[in-house]
């Protein structure tokens, strides 16, 4: 009998299918670099919550603790707070989204929503349709319950009504149940881009013709840098969107609150699932959001941020436009944290990026936005945190690491398969 | 003396940051286990005045790549005449530097597979067809692509064909701008650590290593159940014999100190082949070092408890 080794786990034999692709990256590693000071990190998608009125918030808190700590410290509905949910009708006037608190599930941030969706809608081997590229922290859920993702071309006006029926058609063509289109329509992460109302309008037709529920993911609607909001797709069809929000990017990412707003009978299943997975959302965190909705100028805050975020963004556009060599090519966000730069033929951003980290710059290659392969010439430039210097700054080092790439690729070609890697399994920050 | 402060350094800047914190934190518990009173920091802007003020009786370095091998920790460390353990800065210099390191380790007599170093701008002065096309007439395929410099398998690839040179040497240069062109020996690849006290250097059970995959790239290595280990290496005796002499052998001449990991290749011949020296080996739970200890029926903590303590008697006898 052979001698059998040691493979330091002794459950390796035991895991799931899907967790096959949980495994450590190169590009992970890279990322671990790019949290310290030096690096001019252009990859996380962190609000920048400095900008917050901390003193105010922690007094409220501590306020919250002395006055009602015995209910915020306790258990809570599954289904969430009611005086959050109702003032999370007053969040989604704005898009034009008209429901009643009962529609509204308070999740852990809208990455639980999203969970939750796919856990009550998706068997494995089911069609997902997303956008090309598409959110990796999506991605990374519909992967985990083993489902079928095909990427939908977009154009500037973001996912392609004909590639997406073409994609619907393929899919029936072959026998394969569609189970979701998941769509980020407004300041998309990470393309950048923002569908118009004709193109969610006749979205929302294909969907709706189709018979295929729409699951649209809206974390960053409200922070348009003109400051007009995108109407939600779901303000015109109650039935057959699920609408995902978020104070990650309103607030604050560190309280994990976010929403779903559903059908009712979708809703209940969603209620059931989320106890079955939490039993309830942080009971603390959704009354620090409603203490904050009610005594601070929220609203003003929003806008803080839309213009603290558009001076950022103008930092990183006029950055790209003096340094970065001809041929690159970048999305001009008109709300939202990212820009999507596609780099001149033969650069690979995945196997530029060790190259980057010792520049100490940073990035998301665009890899990871797909399930496929595709975005080996792209990259998701984020704008969020660095201030418009440090953005200039990172701008400057990353032209630099372009030029040194191309005089690498002028001598031996393209990089082909070496060096690659995957963003997979992002950390949170990343998302 | 007891060396009761400690002061574990890792983290830093390069690519096997992750790595480098992931030893440090799995060291530190050890050594906290074994009485020391145990203080984590990173190689950063606060680390000299930190240094300074605490006044470790020891630090333990545990950064991977260039700051924590290339000697520069350690000439510090030496500046302040703040006892550590591990190698000094000169010899720290010599390992980190594959192509030195390989010289050296040669000129005792150990194999070490052919190789020919060369920085990106040759390539690009004189021509990358043909720098590869005098490469191949020396240093036949299979070969393996690395930077000179740095760990954790980062930018390292296998050629198999004259067509896979090129993409191999583009992602060998991503990691530095010189690389090791090395002809790829297939066999048996093992991990030999060494242990040292003074002159005295002993290497631990041989840990054979056999990646699912084809190659123990990053994903093998730090991915607990992609790599089958074997401690000790299923080798016949007089092998492993061999292969422990080597390491010792190199531990001595590139004038390392305290610990040390030798990776090497046994051929289908029985032939003992030189690939690294890593002077500051990993440490995480997935690492080679640590499962040689155990192998060796030593408690690592114990290990690297003895080593602090050598660390903090050498630096009495030099006071």
């Amino acid at each position: 009998m052979a001698q059998v080794g040691s493979r330091l786990d002794p459950w390796v034999h035991s895991y799931a299918a899907r967790t096959g692709g949980m495994t450590a990256s190169e590009i992970r590693a890279l990322f671990a670099v790019a949290a310290r000071p030096e690096v001019v990190s252009l990859a996380g998608g962190m609000p920048y919550v400095n900008a917050l009125p901390l003193d105010a918030i922690a007094d409220t808190v501590a306020r919250l603790i002395r006055e009602q700590g015995a209910s915020a410290l306790q258990y809570g509905s599954g289904q969430g707070l009611p005086q959050l949910r109702e003032q999370i009708l007053d969040v989604m006037a704005p898009v034009g989204i008209h429901a009643h608190a009962d529609d509204v599930v308070v999740t852990m941030g809208s990455q639980q929503a999203i969970d939750l969706v796919v856990r009550i809608f998706c068997d494995p081997g089911d069609v997902v349709l997303v956008e090309a590229p598409s959110y990796v922290g999506a991605l990374g859920v519909f992967r985990s319950y083993q489902c079928d993702v095909r990427h939908v071309a977009m154009d500037e006006q973001g996912l392609d009504p004909n590639a997406l029926r073409t994609a619907i058609a393929d899919a029936r063509g072959a026998g394969k149940p569609i189970k979701l289109i998941y769509t980020i329509p407004s300041f998309h992460n990470p393309a950048g881009i923002t569908q118009g109302p004709a193109r969610r309008r006749e979205l929302l037709e294909i969907a709706q013709s189709a018979g295929i529920l729409l699951l649209e993911d809206d974390p960053y609607g409200l922070l348009g840098f003109d400051g007009t909001v995108p109407q939600a797709i779901r303000s015109e069809d109650a039935d057959g969107v699920v609408y995902l929000g978020s104070f990650s990017k309103t607030i604050a990412s560190g309280l994990r609150v976010g929403w779903a707003v559903a059908p009712h009978a979708v809703r209940e299943k969603l209620v059931l699932a989320a106890e079955a997975s939490v039993l309830c959302p942080s009971h603390f965190s959704q009354y620090a959001v409603s203490a904050y909705l009610s005594e601070q100028p929220w609203m003003e805050q929003v806008a803080a941020f839309r213009e603290l975020y558009r001076e950022r963004r103008d930092a990183l556009l006029a950055g790209m436009e003096s340094a970065f060599p001809k041929g690159t090519h970048w999305t001009v966000p008109q709300g939202g944290f990212y820009s999507w730069v596609t780099l001149p033929e033969p650069l690979d951003a995945t196997a530029m990026l060790p190259r980057a980290v010792s520049a100490l710059v940073a990035y998301v290659p665009g890899t990871g936005f797909y399930v496929d392969g595709q975005g080996r010439r792209s990259m998701r430039l984020s704008y969020c945190f660095p201030d418009p210097e440090r953005i200039q700054e990172g701008v400057r080092r990353l032209a630099s690491v372009i030029s040194a790439e191309l005089d690498t690729l002028a001598t031996f070609g393209p990089a082909g398969p070496a060096g690659s890697g995957s963003t997979s399994s992002p950390s949170p920050d990343l998302a | 003396m007891t060396a009761k402060s400690v002061l574990v350094l890792c983290g830093g800047l390069s690519a096997e940051r992750e790595v480098s914190i992931r030893s440090g934190r799995r060291i530190a518990a050890a050594l906290a286990d074994n009485g020391h009173q145990i203080q984590v920091a990173d190689f950063d802007a606060q680390l000299l005045s930190r240094l300074k003020q605490d006044r470790p009786d020891v630090v333990v370095p545990l950064l991977h790549g260039a700051e924590g091998e290339d000697g520069s920790l350690p000439t510090m460390l030496e500046l302040l005449g703040i006892a550590f353990v591990g190698s000094p800065a000169r010899s720290c210099r010599l390992a980190f530097d594959k192509p030195v390191a390989n010289e050296i380790v040669a000129a005792k007599g150990i194999r070490v597979p052919q190789a020919v170093t060369l920085p990106q701008r040759v390539f690009r002065e004189l021509g990358a067809v043909e720098v590869v096309a005098a490469i191949l007439e020396r240093v036949s395929l299979p070969l393996i692509i690395k930077p000179t410099r740095g760990g954790s398998a980062l930018g390292v690839t296998a050629a198999h064909q004259v067509s896979e040179v090129a993409p191999a040497l583009v992602a060998a240069f991503a990691y530095g701008e010189t690389v090791l062109v090395q002809h790829f020996v297939s066999g048996i690849e093992i991990a030999i650590s060494v242990v040292a006290d003074g002159d005295s250097a002993t290497a631990l059970p041989a840990v054979e290593i056999c990646p699912d995959g084809d190659a123990y790239d990053y994903r093998a290595r730090y991915t607990a159940g992609l790599t089958e280990f074997f401690a000790p290496a299923r080798l016949p005796e007089d092998l492993t014999s061999h292969a422990a002499n080597v390491a010792v052998q190199a531990h001595l001449a590139l004038g390392l100190r305290d610990w040390s990991r030798t990776d090497l290749i046994v051929d289908e011949a029985g032939v003992v082949w030189y690939l690294e020296t890593n002077s500051a080996p990993g440490m995480t739970e997935t690492s080679l070092f640590p499962q040689a200890a155990v192998a060796a029926g030593q408690d690592l903590g114990q290990l690297c408890s003895a080593l602090v303590r050598t660390a903090a008697e050498r630096s009495l006898n030099q006071d």
